[in-house]
């Protein structure tokens, strides 16, 4: 098969689609790239993922993996524990942007500066989704919130790859890819998977959409996703 | 000293991991576990950035079918109800050991028996939880042995729960052979295996719980543990844990050496409570008087154990205080 061909991912749990998504999420096309991913690099049988909480929750069952969901915020430093005594496992934190760069961030950035050799995906939606949509580090200029009804204008956006790229390793592995441009998604989370094998940090923010918080229609979330490509600029950070 | 000792047991009972983030009294615990990783390859540490971060390490190692623990005190404990409460409602045999510091807040770095609540109770849950009060060094050695045996056997988090006395104090302890393999040890996190802790239902999480309660009540009168000591013919028992316990044996044998007929119950679990083991004995005293380092927190997990007893019940308490005999038998006298 084409490389670029889609393909129903093996390693999907079939017992448990439909997803449980609502409608428009960018989470199950972020989760369709990891798991066509997982079946090209032939990894099922060595594959442990994680979730955080918030609709990354939602993917606890989602693969045919052994699979847990932690803690807001502690799915990394789980996957730590769990790779620290089983180094030839592949382990993958799943996290949103919440978990990853607010109540998680100390983990993330400490993991990325010990270089654990973890893979780490980051869906980035700008927002607090499973809760109803409030501030997160990640809200950009003038977005409004729940939390923020007049427009977020207090501080910046926070630019996790970027400012993970200050601490990382030489070898580690950093990205910035799309839910809207899955096949691109999917050779970033390859090249992080190998980097994990070869004993490095990685990490790819996938920035995903949600139609539901953001209450766009069809057209407005496609507007906005390209918004959210421009502002936080895709493609491979280290 | 106490806190090398915890190092070398956890040692011996069989884990191979610790993840631990340095706070006093407990910190000799994760310098100690340091230097035995630098002797054995195949152990492995790691100071972590955070106690959320070292609990949940735990957790992960636990997973992964590897048995592991961390240790920490006051603020420490904390932080890592976050990880036991997860431990809990996943039932991974996490192993902690807690050395009790002073407590309102950061307070002291010395002693207290004021996280007595919150190693027993900590989290949004039920306290499915087990928890050994230890008196003296070579009690931290022995239940350090039987915590990583019980805690994987029954697969509830457990906890040592000693102080800043015992994780400080230095003396000679009887170290046992090699502990050999633990039982019922392998990977939680295993293909097939999908595990969750959020449920959509009410009824969903009610029935877990349900369950779990079952587990604990069936498991619980293998599990309780305490010391009946010279309470067969007396009529006053003192009641006190940990090292307060230790004081105040001190002071029974002296007051027996005046004809008084006193003993002590000392509850080993603190969770479980060893209501099997008092029940009977303690209905036959006159008086109980509660010793603690805090202001009531042993009393009350007495009090709701024992509630049918109608046995006075004097509580003296000195929180963030420690105990010496002389005083145990100047308040007995006065009494």
């Amino acid at each position: 098969m084409n490389n670029n061909q889609p393909s129903f991912p093996k390693c999907f749990k079939k017992e448990s689609k439909p997803h449980k998504f609502c409608p428009g999420c960018g989470h199950p096309l972020v989760l369709k790239a990891l798991g066509q991913a997982i079946d090209e690099m032939g990894i099922a049988k060595r594959t442990v993922f994680m979730v955080d909480i918030g609709c990354s929750l939602l993917a606890w069952d989602f693969f045919d993996l052994p699979t847990t969901q932690t803690h807001h915020g502690r799915t990394i430093p789980t996957a730590v524990g769990f790779k620290t005594v089983a180094k030839d496992k592949i382990v993958i934190a799943y996290v949103g942007d919440g978990g990853a760069y607010a109540i998680g961030l100390q983990h993330t950035i400490t993991s990325c500066l010990r270089n654990d050799p973890l893979t780490t995906i980051v869906v980035n939606n700008t927002l607090y989704a499973m809760t109803g949509g409030q501030l997160a580090p990640t809200t950009i200029d003038n977005e409004i919130t729940t939390t923020t009804p007049s427009g977020k204008s207090e501080f910046t956006t926070l630019h996790g790859p970027e400012m993970l790229s200050k601490i990382a390793h030489q070898e580690a592995y950093l990205a910035r890819g799309s839910a809207f441009k899955p096949l691109v998604l999917k050779q970033y989370l390859k090249k992080a998977i190998e980097t994990q094998m070869k004993g490095n940090f990685s990490l790819v923010e996938a920035l995903s959409a949600c139609p539901t918080n953001w209450k766009t229609n069809a057209q407005g979330t496609i507007e906005r996703m390209n918004k959210l490509e421009k502002t936080f600029s895709l493609g491979e950070i280290k | 000293m106490g806190n090398q000792i915890l190092a070398y047991a956890a040692l011996n009972a069989g884990a191979k991991a610790m993840f631990g983030y340095p706070i006093t009294p407990s910190s000799e615990i994760l310098e100690t576990w340091a230097t035995l990783c630098v002797k054995d390859k195949n152990l492995s540490l790691l100071q972590t950035e955070d106690e959320m971060a070292a609990g949940f390490g735990v957790i992960g190692s636990c997973l992964a079918g590897v048995p592991a623990f961390t240790a920490t005190a006051g603020p420490g404990n904390v932080l890592m109800q976050d990880a036991f409460s997860m431990a809990e409602a996943l039932r991974i045999p996490t192993v902690a050991m807690i050395m009790q510091r002073g407590g309102l807040s950061t307070s002291t770095v010395i002693y207290s028996q004021e996280e007595v609540r919150l190693t027993c109770f900590g989290g949004n849950g039920e306290g499915f939880r087990i928890v050994y009060s230890t008196s003296n060094l070579q009690e931290l050695y022995d239940y350090t042995l039987k915590a990583f045996k019980v805690a994987w056997k029954y697969r509830w988090p457990t906890f040592i729960l000693a102080d800043g006395y015992q994780a400080k104090m230095k003396g000679e302890i009887k170290i046992s052979e090699k502990n050999g393999s633990l039982e019922n040890v392998s990977p939680i996190l295993k293909t097939g295996v999908n595990l969750r802790n959020c449920y959509n239902l009410e009824e969903e999480i009610g029935e877990v719980i349900v369950d779990y309660e079952k587990d604990y009540q069936k498991d619980r009168f293998e599990i309780e543990e305490a010391e009946l000591y010279k309470l067969d013919d007396a009529k006053v028992a003192l009641l006190a844990h940990g090292i307060v316990a230790a004081a105040a044996k001190v002071a029974v044998d002296k007051l027996r050496e005046k004809g008084l007929k006193i003993g002590l119950f000392r509850p080993i679990t603190l969770r479980p409570f060893p209501v099997s083991k008092g029940a009977k004995v303690l209905d036959k005293m006159e008086k109980i008087f509660a010793l603690e380092s805090a202001v009531g927190q042993l009393s009350a997990l007495f009090k709701e154990e024992f509630y049918d007893l109608s046995i006075p019940l004097i509580e003296i308490n000195k929180p963030g205080v420690g105990f010496t005999p002389r005083e145990i038998i100047n308040l007995i006298n006065e009494q």
